[in-house]
């Protein structure tokens, strides 16, 4: 057999910038498993137990809210399920829309749409006041003063 | 007779329809978590207008979608793990037909032991 030889063989391919898809793919592998403990329990504690989706009213998330616990743990759930949802859709996205105009245009709504979810949903947790003054007191929990 | 190509891990069978079933799922989710920052967010307008929204999570017809959230979440979440196992695992891609059909009885399991209970608070008093 006659060996071929490569008059300029080609370098191995170089990256001058970071490589984002690949960052995106292995986020969608991090957050999954941490998005699986956060969901799941705030399924259980706001489905199962007690009296389930009977039991949730704005005094069940003032109890919960209450507790910075809960604070940290619907913000990371917030978070993370806002941006590995908006990079699964960009994916898909990607998949089908075949005019790169098209593509940019919902690409840029998914994130625009993200960032302002995740600034609102932040800012109502740490505004939250869970008596707020005015409030008629048998709608508030029970360890407001109202009460 | 035209020749069917056998299912490979991405093409027909258990690899392409847990990828469907993925993709669909993680959609319903991601639409679902839109709507559900903004009614959470209704807390800080007023203990009334979060009270008259989420009473609608009690109705008989959400409440039956609810069953259909929990078992996307219970698929999507699963499966995920299986895909990671497939990337990650070095007998992920040997297993990956099994782990299916486990993502599979463990939401079906796992959904048919919450809608009793689930449905007794929706439709009970
Ligand atoms: C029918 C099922 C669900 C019910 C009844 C429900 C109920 C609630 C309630 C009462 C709150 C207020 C705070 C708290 O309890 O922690 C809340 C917040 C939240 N839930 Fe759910 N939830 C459901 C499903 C989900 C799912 C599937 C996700 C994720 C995809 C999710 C993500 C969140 C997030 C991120 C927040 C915080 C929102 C914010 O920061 O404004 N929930 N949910
Ligand atoms: C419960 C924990 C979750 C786990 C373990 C998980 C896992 C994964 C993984 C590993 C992927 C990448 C699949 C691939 O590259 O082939 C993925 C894709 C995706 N996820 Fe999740 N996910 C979870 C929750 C969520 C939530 C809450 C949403 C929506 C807000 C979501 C929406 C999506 C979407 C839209 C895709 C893209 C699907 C596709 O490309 O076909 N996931 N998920």
């Amino acid at each position: 057999m006659m060996s071929v030889t490569i008059e300029t063989p080609n370098r191995p391919r170089t990256r001058k910038q970071a490589n984002w898809e690949k960052y995106g793919w292995l986020f969608m592998r991090v957050s999954g498993p941490l998005l699986i403990v956060l969901i799941f329990t705030h399924l259980v504690v706001n489905l199962v137990l007690g009296d389930g989706i009977k039991a949730i009213d704005f005094a069940f998330v003032a109890g919960k809210w209450a507790d910075p616990f809960w604070q940290v743990w619907d913000l990371a759930m917030l978070w993370l399920a806002l941006i590995h949802g908006t990079n699964g859709m960009r994916t898909i996205v990607n998949d089908y829309a075949g005019q790169v105009k098209v593509r940019r245009a919902l690409t840029t709504t998914l994130w625009a749409v993200c960032a302002l979810l995740i600034l609102l949903g932040t800012l109502v947790i740490f505004t939250f006041d869970p008596c707020p003054a005015g409030a008629s007191a048998e709608l508030l929990a029970s360890f407001c003063p109202a009460q | 007779m035209a020749i069917k190509p056998a299912g490979t891990l991405y093409r027909g069978k258990v690899g392409m329809w847990s990828w469907v079933l993925h993709r669909i799922s993680g959609v319903g989710i991601f639409f679902f978590l839109l709507v559900h920052v903004l009614d959470t967010a209704l807390v800080r307008v007023s203990p009334e207008a979060y009270n008259i929204v989420i009473e609608s999570y009690k109705t008989p017809v959400v409440g039956l979608a609810e069953l259909g959230l929990v078992g996307a979440i219970l698929f999507h979440g699963l499966n995920g793990l299986r895909v990671i196992a497939i990337d990650f695992w070095s007998k992920g891609t040997k297993y990956q037909s099994v782990m299916f059909w486990v993502v599979i009885t463990v939401t079906v399991v796992a959904v048919a032991g919450f809608t009793p209970m689930h449905l007794a608070r929706v439709f009970g008093h």
